[in-house]
């Protein structure tokens, strides 16, 4: 054999063992969310800048959960990257089910993501899963409804307040109701509201010992504020209100007032679907006093399930979509307003973001919660508007159903607190708490 | 007088299934009609929806998004695959059944009918598991043969319904003439069951075109039919009814097309035996 032949072997070998190690198709399941969609038809960028392909499976919230709660826990291996929420990712690392984000290039800069989104992220001190977008809640008012009742917005009103401008607001005659509440069943529906609300009046899911505490003076304070506020100022047939009929109600002009998640004030400020889009302000969401405000917090993140062959091909695809550069190819392709929000400090610093209208307000909902304390007295569990234990799913949507049936006037507020007690201690009990 | 009343009888019939077929078809009707809305429109009162602008957006944005054609091969592949296999298994099974019956035949008939009543998310760990270790996930096989094993239960039902009705002496007259088994049931048999077979395949078809349970759950990228498809477009934060529509609009319009094309053999086969 020649030197040259044996060099060109050489030569053909490495370069089919590079190009075996480099060009890999990634599966990433996520859900059909404007930051996600945005992502899909920017991955062009990843791929010229590694060789890597990706491959979308893009399925309902619910859907997705159930599918990649199936793979991850029997070790199926069809998805490379995760999109999970800040509930998933500290039970999943606790696991072992996630691989750890321990070892981020410098350049990554993993200081830079936001305290709140990064302690919420996991677990044990260790990064589970990377901030694609964050998000916490605030209130979404009419600004001409608010002048025309005579009354001011403060930027931190309390729910006294809420309650009052909700009812000065309100004029059913003509379908103008003061405020708009979840008050759909579900943890994820009207539970992550009340449980954000009745951190505010301080109550808490849980004592230290994990006893529920639906039958404290505070919970019954919460609900029936709650409660009475939608009789006197919410829209008809509430308790069959999520998000998405919320957001279509605001950009009706049907509402005075809507709290809910931070990420719809790009939409009731798109004047293509948004009848007000010229009229809404923005306000943190209330508190009473105790030193907790209602907002939650949450976040769509990147994980990669423990076991996948392509590891090395997943990491450099969280690099590149929860990259400071990321952000700078959004604003670029689609605008500053159009960058997924909520998840790094230097964003909020760059003076062109903070043109948008609702990038302050959506830092400061985002800094004023806090997983790791997130009520006014102490409790055992991570978590705002939920309890990062993986049963919560399961009683919580139970407890719901309890308080969205309070809502429909199906039955009293003590009864459903004394429903939501006994379901949640049974729960607890049979998880050997 | 007699035919006054047969006639406002028959008009009043007509008028009653005309409201009973638009209520039944109304939901269909309302996505067609709001895949052609903008987003800000289709949220509307029902009357503004009605009146406000039509637009192909959707269309296209669906269009771009999504690789249609991959999902609709899919679907294709996964409904008539599933059908004939299940077919195979069926026929010998219904004849049996009908023309060989023993003490059991009807507490298999039963048994069989009984695994269509256990929930699909209570095996649904057991099959993922299965399908992990032969490497089925995200596979057209091993959906056919999922698929197949759900309606096969019905399938079975339904030829046997049907065979029923076939006098046993024909068989017995083709045996007599020397014909095989196999000669009997190709034939014989198969040719004068048509009418019920065909309803029987159309039925299954869209029984398997529909199902969204483990489609779902045993699909990624490669084997997700329309039913993936349409689950894309649904989100839990911001507008999507038209789009959503647009993309449920496309993936029924085979099936539907399909349907209403074959409805006399549907409907034929569904009623046959029910005469008598």
């Amino acid at each position: 054999m020649t030197k040259t032949i044996r060099a060109l072997m050489g030569a053909s070998a490495v370069v089919a063992l590079t190009s075996g190690a480099f060009a890999e198709t990634i599966t990433i399941a996520t859900v059909n969310n404007g930051d996600m969609i945005r992502m899909q038809g920017l991955t062009a960028d990843f791929t010229a800048k590694t060789g890597h392909e990706v491959e979308w499976v893009t399925l309902e919230e619910n859907v997705l959960r159930q599918r990649v709660t199936t793979d991850i826990s029997t070790k199926g291996g069809q998805f490379d990257i995760m999109t999970i929420g800040m509930y998933e990712t500290p039970i999943w690392g606790k696991n072992g089910w996630l691989v750890p984000l321990d070892d981020l290039p410098a350049e990554y800069d993993v200081d830079d993501i936001l305290p709140a989104m990064r302690g919420g992220l996991s677990y044990d001190g260790t990064l589970y899963a990377a901030p694609f977008y964050g998000e916490s809640s605030m209130i979404m008012y009419r600004t001409d409804l608010m002048e025309a009742a005579g009354l001011d917005m403060p930027d931190a009103p309390t729910w006294d307040f809420v309650r009052d401008a909700a009812i000065a607001m309100t004029d059913k005659d003509n379908e103008i109701y003061g405020i708009c509440l979840r008050g759909k069943a579900g943890w994820g529906e009207n539970m992550a509201f009340l449980t954000a609300t009745a951190n505010a009046f301080g109550a808490r899911w849980f004592d230290e010992n994990w006893t529920p505490q639906f039958d404290t003076p505070q919970w019954k304070e919460a609900l029936t504020f709650y409660l009475d506020l939608m009789d006197q100022a919410g829209p008809p047939g509430a308790s069959n209100n999520g998000f998405n009929e919320n957001l279509s109600l605001f950009q009706q002009g049907k509402c005075g007032m809507w709290i809910d998640a931070t990420v719809a004030a790009s939409f009731v400020t798109n004047a293509d679907e948004s009848t007000v889009a010229d009229k809404v302000g923005f306000a943190l969401a209330p508190d009473t006093g105790l030193g907790k405000r209602g907002n939650w917090l949450w976040a769509w993140a990147l994980g990669i399930p423990a076991g996948t062959q392509k590891e090395d091909a997943a990491k450099q695809f969280i690099e590149w979509a929860t990259s400071k550069e990321y952000l700078a190819l959004v604003a670029e392709n689609e605008g500053w307003a159009n960058v997924p929000p909520g998840s790094r400090t230097s964003l909020y610093e760059n003076p062109e973001y903070a043109q948008v209208p609702f990038a302050k307000m959506t830092l400061d909902s985002i800094n004023s919660a806090d997983p790791l304390n997130p009520t006014v007295d102490p409790v055992p569990y991570v978590g705002v508007q939920f309890v990062a234990i993986p049963e919560f799913a399961g009683f919580a949507t139970e407890v719901g159903q309890e308080f969205s049936a309070a809502l429909a006037g199906q039955q009293t507020a003590d009864e459903a607190l004394a429903k939501a007690q006994a379901l949640t201690a049974d729960a607890m009990d049979a998880a050997g708490y | 007088m007699a035919r006054a009343v047969t006639t406002q009888r028959k008009t009043l019939n007509t008028i009653i299934a005309w409201v009973i077929g638009l209520v039944i078809f109304f939901p269909i009707l309302w996505i067609i009609i709001l895949s052609f809305k903008s987003e800000g429109d289709a949220i509307r009162p029902p009357l503004e929806v009605l009146t406000s602008s039509w637009t192909f957006d959707s269309y296209a944005v669906v269009q771009e998004r999504s690789d249609y054609f991959k999902h609709f091969v899919n679907s294709v592949t996964l409904s008539v695959g599933s059908t004939l296999l299940g077919l195979i298994i069926a026929v010998p099974a219904a004849w049996a059944m009908a023309f060989v019956p023993s003490k059991s035949t009807r507490n298999i008939l039963m048994w069989m009918l009984s695994t269509k009543m256990l929930p699909a998310v209570g095996v649904l760990y057991p099959i993922y598991l299965l399908f992990i270790r032969l490497g089925l996930l995200d596979s057209r096989i091993g959906l056919v043969v999922v698929l197949m094993l759900i309606n096969l239960p019905i399938i079975i039902w339904m030829l046997y319904t049907y065979f029923k009705e076939i006098p046993g002496e024909i068989l017995e007259a083709a045996r007599m003439d020397g014909a095989t088994l196999r000669e009997e049931i190709l034939y014989v048999l198969t040719p004068m069951a048509i009418p019920g077979m065909a309803s029987t395949v159309l039925l299954n078809i869209i029984l398997a075109w529909n199902e969204a349970f483990w489609t779902l759950n045993l699909t990624a990228a490669k084997a997700a039919p329309l039913t993936a498809f349409i689950a894309s477009y649904s989100s839990p934060e911001g507008l999507f009814y038209a789009k959503l529509s647009a993309a449920s609009t496309m993936a029924i319009a085979p099936i539907l097309i399909m349907g209403w094309f074959s409805q006399k053999q549907l409907v034929r086969g569904l009623t046959f035996g029910a005469v008598k």
